[in-house]
């Protein structure tokens, strides 16, 4: 092996790969643009949505109700509310977004308030239609307030005390640190895309280190020179390697920032802000679990790429591969999967096991030290067919 | 020097069984000399001089260049040789200084030498007006000239040159044709394949004639001429192969 030989034949592709657009805009533009467009664009999108549904008042319908004029009357002044009359087609208004809501008042429903039995308001509404669910929780309060007063003057004329019927309060507080917070949030996720990017960033140089020689026809050019194929093999895989955590960091630091920036625009329903951001260990600590699955990918996705003889033909090995890798980085992120010593052997759902807990602050090091090794191993095991690879002529000059 | 001794490649097919590309082929060129590889598409003379290049392993045989063996030490044969073929292209985002300098750093010279070694073929070879141009965006010609540049950049005692001139108009042609001349001048060991009699005739001192792998006949141009009777090159390859066609095409 000869360092200085790796070192230009790295310094080479890198030099190349800077100038490719094609590869640029996959390992640099995606991850460092892909983030900050969805998150604001999620959040811009939804906070006028949601800002406009709150701001309007919802139109409401009262079905039945003549016999019952207190409840209607509390509902017409309450100034959150715009009732208006009553139509036959109110079903159709409600699925037609004429109206928000509508609420039918059962028959005799004042008369039991003060004898019983206890009625039912039913409250028709469309459901999944935002601004609908926002006018059927107004009238729920509406009804609700009315409710309380009726207690209440009830209680007064008992001369019985207000605490007859809330005897105690209820009060949620928070005592997780604020990193575990983000990372109960968006843990499962940012391993999810770690592994996704890291092996993205891969796929492209590695295409075009390998295949792409072939196409071009440079891949003669340089066997001819004297190089050696381990010292040419190492110094393109660096490249690919590069790329491959090029990716992933832009990806996790714009992802990181971007959370960061949603976190402050959410209110939670206590009134707080989410706080999303991520401990910088936590973070860390996900890179450098991530470090063995970015060989694993780079030398795995080089090793395919060289049997193909074009461009074209090497993306079509390769996609396939993109499901071998989602798949159990998804299976990770799902509710209830958590890591057993098994399961920490399966190449990167394991990781992506880890980097859930890690994001938390939750360090197994039993896992960690076992992942980390075995992901090591198939990354070595990986790296080693590669370089046999690029020593056997019939993969190099496949015809 | 190239020897090459009963240097032979078999490659595996899945459908065709085994396939000899090369077999027992035995040649000498010395320094000086320019060595015609003449033969037809799939005779075997790209495989013969892919293995002198030690792109290709031999199956077995050997072939020595100034002094080093193919299979016992590849990357001195290549340090020692200057490769070139219509199959080996330049990097197109490298401009053309780059391209010569990345494969002048691969043989191992250092920073001054390399400097003064650009300089000097660049202008040589009338390059300096597109040093700084990216291989992309040269024209056929120049392409060729930072090609030739590439291969010289080590000033390798050995070059070797595969159908060089496939596809390249006149002018190009010429080019490469003159620069071919010009390192036997300096006295390297050259070899190389064509199909262009006109070539052959141009620079080959000594002339083999490859069919089915295997070396037909061998000698100098006005030996050849003697030995057949016959002063058109063409001529003479279909007499030397003529009798082997029979048993090649089965």
């Amino acid at each position: 092996m000869n360092f200085h030989s790796i070192w230009v034949v790295y310094r080479k592709e890198l030099r190349e790969w800077l100038r490719d657009r094609r590869t640029l805009i996959s390992t640099v533009v995606v991850p460092l643009l892909i983030f900050p467009v969805l998150i604001s664009g999620m959040i811009s999108m939804s906070s006028v949505l949601i800002g406009q549904a709150q701001k309007q008042i919802p139109k409401v319908m009262i079905i039945g109700g003549e016999d019952s004029p207190d409840v209607v009357a509390a509902l017409r002044a309450n100034k959150e509310l715009e009732v208006v009359p009553y139509a036959d087609n109110w079903k159709k208004q409600i699925s037609e977004k004429e109206i928000r809501a509508a609420l039918e008042i059962p028959k005799g429903f004042q008369a039991s308030l003060e004898n019983g039995p206890a009625e039912t308001i039913q409250i028709d509404y469309y459901l999944g239609e935002i601004k609908s669910e926002f006018g059927a929780e107004h009238v729920e309060s509406s009804l609700k307030s009315y409710r309380d007063d009726v207690i209440k003057k009830r209680l007064a004329a008992s001369n019985l005390p207000a605490t007859l019927v809330s005897p105690f309060e209820t009060k949620k507080n928070n005592v997780a640190p604020p990193e575990k917070v983000g990372g109960a949030s968006i843990g499962s996720f940012i391993g999810y895309i770690v592994i996704i990017l890291s092996m993205t960033g891969a796929m492209y140089p590695a295409i075009d280190l390998t295949a792409g020689e072939k196409e071009r026809g440079t891949m003669e050019t340089i066997l001819s020179s004297p190089v050696s194929r381990l010292d040419l093999v190492l110094g393109k895989f660096l490249l690919v390697f590069s790329a491959s955590l090029t990716t992933a960091i832009l990806s996790v630091t714009s992802m990181g920032i971007s959370f960061a920036y949603m976190g402050r625009t959410i209110t939670t329903n206590s009134g707080n802000h989410l706080d999303m951001n991520l401990g910088l260990a936590s973070v860390i600590a996900v890179f450098l679990m991530g470090l063995p699955l970015s060989i694993l990918f780079s030398a795995a996705l080089m090793t395919i790429a060289l049997f193909a003889k074009t461009y074209k033909e090497a993306q079509s090995y390769l996609t396939p591969m993109t499901f071998l890798v989602v798949i159990p980085a998804v299976a990770a992120v799902m509710p209830g999967v958590e890591l057993t010593p098994k399961l920490a052997l399966i190449p990167i759902l394991n990781t992506s096991l880890i980097c859930k807990e890690i994001i938390t602050g939750t360090y197994h090091w039993n896992s960690i030290i076992l992942i980390f090794a075995s992901t090591c191993v198939y990354a070595v095991v990986a790296l080693f067919i590669a370089i046999k690879m690029f020593q056997r002529e019939s993969v190099l000059f496949r015809s | 020097m190239i020897e090459a001794r009963a240097l032979s490649k078999s490659f595996q097919d899945k459908k065709r069984g085994i396939i000899r590309a090369v077999e027992n082929v035995t040649f000498t060129c010395r320094p000086g000399q320019i060595y015609g590889l003449l033969g037809a598409n799939g005779a075997g003379k790209t495989t013969t001089l892919r293995m002198l290049a030690t792109i290709l392993e031999p199956t077995s045989g050997t072939a020595v260049l100034c002094g080093y063996d193919v299979v016992e030490h590849p990357e001195k044969v290549r340090a020692n040789v200057g490769f070139l073929s219509t199959a080996t292209a330049l990097y197109p985002r490298l401009t053309a200084q780059e391209m010569v300098e990345y494969f002048g750093r691969l043989n191992g010279l250092d920073e001054p030498t390399l400097k003064k070694r650009i300089d000097e073929i660049f202008t040589r070879l009338d390059m300096n007006n597109f040093r700084d141009r990216r291989c992309d965006k040269l024209s056929t010609g120049m392409k060729q000239k930072t090609s030739i540049a590439r291969t010289l950049v080590h000033n390798p005692p050995v070059m070797i040159f595969d159908e060089p001139t496939t596809g390249l108009d006149v002018m190009t042609a010429r080019t490469i044709i003159g620069f071919i001349a010009d390192c036997r001048d300096q006295g390297k060991t050259i070899i190389f394949s064509t199909h262009i009699m006109s070539e052959v005739d141009r620079l080959c001192d000594h002339v083999g004639i490859i069919h089915g792998g295997q070396l037909r006949e061998e000698g100098t141009v006005p030996e050849l001429r003697a030995k057949y009777a016959e002063h058109n090159l063409e001529e003479i390859i279909v007499k030397v192969v003529g009798p082997h066609l029979a048993n090649s095409e089965v």
